[in-house]
């Protein structure tokens, strides 16, 4: 009974962090928000040098064979960092190759993602805030696809991009590759600009079905979720300890704000409420891998809870700060930001509370 | 991370359970139910002192299951420290209904003051028979003019001859009226700094002199007393450590794995109720937690349970690893403050308009057990600390904010 991170899943943790302090300070941050694709190039080949892209991809075709739990790590100090980049379509897009039929596809991408050599992400959700695989309306007929995806993560960035559909048989997952016939990739702006999406319209696009039903997709969304969960988390643990150091530097009556009652308590219980939800989110992560019954049900919930927290977190800490934290040039609404996109990309709060209702029977 | 026992644990998890069918047979599980409103009954301990509870606690003991951390020498069973072991024994225990270490102020917070500053016919006399429950405590400390500011407490105490001669008034005394003994703190150096002019001692309740005059509160029930003292007598030999040392004397905390167990228990236990609750009562037509917001609420509160439970886990982990839990160990009571009140709360909306009877009332779904668990989630915000002075500690101790001036 060990409910706990390795000493490798440490190492690993501290070794990410390392790198994000000495690699990629806020100023580093803004620069990539404000360029054209969101996707720095050498921050990425920094993290394939470390591995980080190939975590979740088996041995075999060069990755770590890892589980989720150590990708959650990862990001956990992405959030912490508030870090740039398609970390989130690359696992998400690693989890759904895992699950596909077609393996000898799967193990050629999966190579490319392990060697930094392929960019891959997914076309999971529809309009209307769909996120069910069986409500997909994607169509494909005689191997082409037609349909929107209108939040499709770092699409404009990506070599090949999974997306969810359905043929007669159901839905499933097709492998679409970059500039196929008929794909137009429309970035959007997001709060958000260090995780980017685009709108994706599919029209008559050739593309290879690798997964038949709802497995592939749904592993994908859950490792989603679990990702989300372990970023609001590191984001909002962040905040807290930026706030708490703002609060005993800012003097006002002649003492740190930190020392009035209202701030202790105001600080105090937000710290309380993210404390355990650290476990949580570990365990959803290690049910991914390892506790089937439970993963499901249990990404759902993190992700909810977690979100949820995050908003809070980036609302008092905010408050705490005052007018500087209202302002663009101090970081903390760099968080804010993250914070929005963990909220609302692959469903909200409530409609995953809805779910964990449904899969628990209820 | 891996959440199942290793073969060692697996085997003194069966050895366990052997003991407790061998000792503690069906039929002694069957006559073990507590009042099902009772806060010991909440937090799922069988509470039974009787005789026959009694030996197979003595049996028990022996065999190295219960009061690990207390010497042999003095009634317990003396084990070397493993949480996981703790952890087992009490799943097991529990299961079984079988007598587990007897909750309370006397077990929990006078045998470690004992242990760390009694002499030795102090430990010999007291420490055995109080983990058996044959001599039952309550605790002297809060008194109507000292909460928060325990320290400035007033009851006095003065020496005249070989005895201490005891006035003032206790509040908040919770099983004053069953307790054969109170530990108490009291000013014997009026004189001296407000810190320095405390000593603990042992008053026999039984004392004359001593008046204990119930509380009623909100639920209904009487749990705790007022007790006041006018010349009463206790023996020189009555004061544990040295006198005017009482503070630091009463400051012997819990520092051992069954501070672990339990954690959240009660709140899973009115969760569950909860539940069930929910899936049976009928609202406006429909199964109440078919209605979307009451199905939404139900499943935070679940999650925030879910965490708390997960978190218990880590702590377990981190003692089992012999590592620091830091900050970790400082949120569970604030936490399940909030979770309480949040679950119970969902628990009287869930009976609609019906919520509104009273405890023991026919029509009230359950009995009205909803409405205690709605009231006592008030008495833990307040019990052993309120959540503003837990704030203050998390803030102060765990993320290193200024102390707030006191005097």
């Amino acid at each position: 009974m060990d409910f706990g991170l390795s000493e490798e899943q440490v190492l690993l943790k501290d070794s990410v962090r390392r790198y994000f302090e000495g690699e990629c300070p806020t100023s580093r941050v803004r620069t990539v928000m404000e360029g054209s694709d969101g996707h720095d190039v050498g921050l990425w080949s920094g993290l394939t040098e470390m591995g980080i892209p190939g975590l979740l991809v088996p041995e075999a075709q060069g990755g770590s064979g890892l589980d989720l739990l150590d990708a959650a790590l990862v990001a956990e100090e992405m959030g912490w960092a508030c870090i740039p980049g398609p970390y989130l379509a690359c696992v998400m897009a690693t989890v759904g190759l895992l699950a596909v039929d077609d393996t000898s596809v799967a193990a050629r991408l999966l190579s490319g993602i392990a060697a930094g050599d392929i960019l891959a992400t997914v076309a999971l959700g529809e309009d209307g805030d769909e996120w069910d695989a069986d409500r997909v309306q994607t169509r494909v007929e005689g191997g082409v696809l037609r349909g929107t995806k209108p939040l499709v993560p770092y699409a404009a960035s990506a070599d090949v991009v999974l997306v969810a559909a359905r043929d007669a048989e159901g839905p499933g997952l097709w492998l679409v590759e970059r500039g196929a016939g008929g794909m137009t990739i429309a970035p959007l702006e997001g709060s958000d600009m260090t995780r980017r999406v685009a709108r994706v319209t599919l029209a008559e696009t050739p593309g290879t079905k690798i997964a038949s039903g709802r497995r592939a997709i749904d592993r994908a969304r859950d490792a989603g979720l679990v990702l989300l969960a372990a970023d609001a988390y590191g984001g909002a643990q962040r905040c807290v300890e930026m706030t708490r150091d703002y609060v005993l530097t800012r003097e006002q009556f002649g003492q740190p704000i930190g020392a009035f009652q209202a701030v202790k308590h105001q600080l105090a219980d937000l710290a309380t409420q993210l404390e355990p939800a650290l476990s949580l989110w570990w365990y959803a992560a290690h049910a991914y891998d390892h506790i089937p019954e439970d993963a499901a049900r249990y990404a759902a919930l993190a992700k909810a809870h977690l979100t949820d927290l995050y908003d809070r977190a980036m609302r008092d800490c905010t408050e705490l700060h005052g007018g500087i934290g209202f302002t663009w040039e101090y970081d903390l609404q760099l968080w804010f930001r993250r914070a929005i996109f963990d909220r609302a990309f692959l469903g909200d709060a409530a409609h995953h509370r809805q779910r964990a209702a449904d899969l628990a029977g209820w | 991370m891996n959440l199942s026992f290793s073969p060692e644990y697996e085997a003194f998890r069966a050895d366990v359970r052997a003991f407790v069918a061998e000792h503690w047979t069906a039929a002694d599980a069957a006559a073990t139910e507590v009042d099902p409103d009772s806060v010991a009954a909440m937090t799922g301990a069988a509470v039974r002192t009787d005789e026959r509870a009694a030996s197979f606690r003595t049996l028990a003991i022996e065999r190295g299951y219960l009061y690990r951390h207390v010497p042999r020498a003095y009634g317990g069973s003396e084990q070397p420290p493993d949480p996981l072991k703790a952890v087992i024994i009490a799943e097991e225990f529990k299961a079984a209904k079988a007598p587990f270490e007897i909750m309370g102020q006397g077990p929990s917070m006078l045998v470690p003051t004992l242990l760390e500053h009694g002499t030795e016919a102090q430990k010999q006399r007291f420490v055995r028979d109080t983990l058996v429950g044959k001599i039952r405590w309550c605790q002297g400390y809060s008194e109507p003019g000292a909460g928060s500011d325990l320290a400035s407490l007033r009851t006095k105490a003065e020496l005249d001859g070989d005895h201490w001669v005891v006035n003032g008034q206790k509040i908040w005394t919770s099983s004053a009226q069953e307790a054969e003994w109170m530990f108490a703190l009291v000013r014997t150096e009026p004189d001296r700094p407000k810190h320095d002019g405390i000593t603990y001692m042992l008053i026999e309740m039984n004392s004359p002199g001593i008046d204990v005059r119930p509380l009623r509160q909100m639920t209904g029930d009487v749990d705790f007393s007022e007790v006041f003292f006018e010349n009463v007598r206790v023996p020189a030999d009555g004061v544990i450590g040295e006198r005017g040392q009482g503070w630091v004397v009463s400051r012997s905390t819990l520092k051992h794995e069954r501070a672990l167990i339990g954690n959240a228990a009660l709140q899973r236990r009115t969760f569950d109720g909860l539940l069930l609750l929910a899936q049976t009562v009928e609202l406006r037509g429909g199964r109440a937690i078919d209605d979307p917001v009451i199905r939404d609420r139900l499943v935070a509160v679940e999650t925030r349970l879910l965490a708390a439970e997960r978190h218990g886990q880590r702590l377990l982990t981190l003692s089992a690893r012999g590592e620091d839990p830091g900050f970790a160990a400082m949120v569970p009571k604030l936490y399940a403050t909030g979770l309480s009140y949040d679950i119970a709360k969902l628990a009287m909306d869930v009976q609609g308009d019906k919520g509104l009877l009273a405890i023991g009332e026919e029509q009230a779904h359950f009995s009205g057990m909803f409405t205690v668990a709605y009231m006592w989630s008030l008495g833990i915000l307040i019990a052993g600390g309120t959540a503003n002075i837990q704030r203050n500690i998390i803030a102060e101790r765990g993320l290193g904010m200024p102390r707030e001036v006191r005097k």
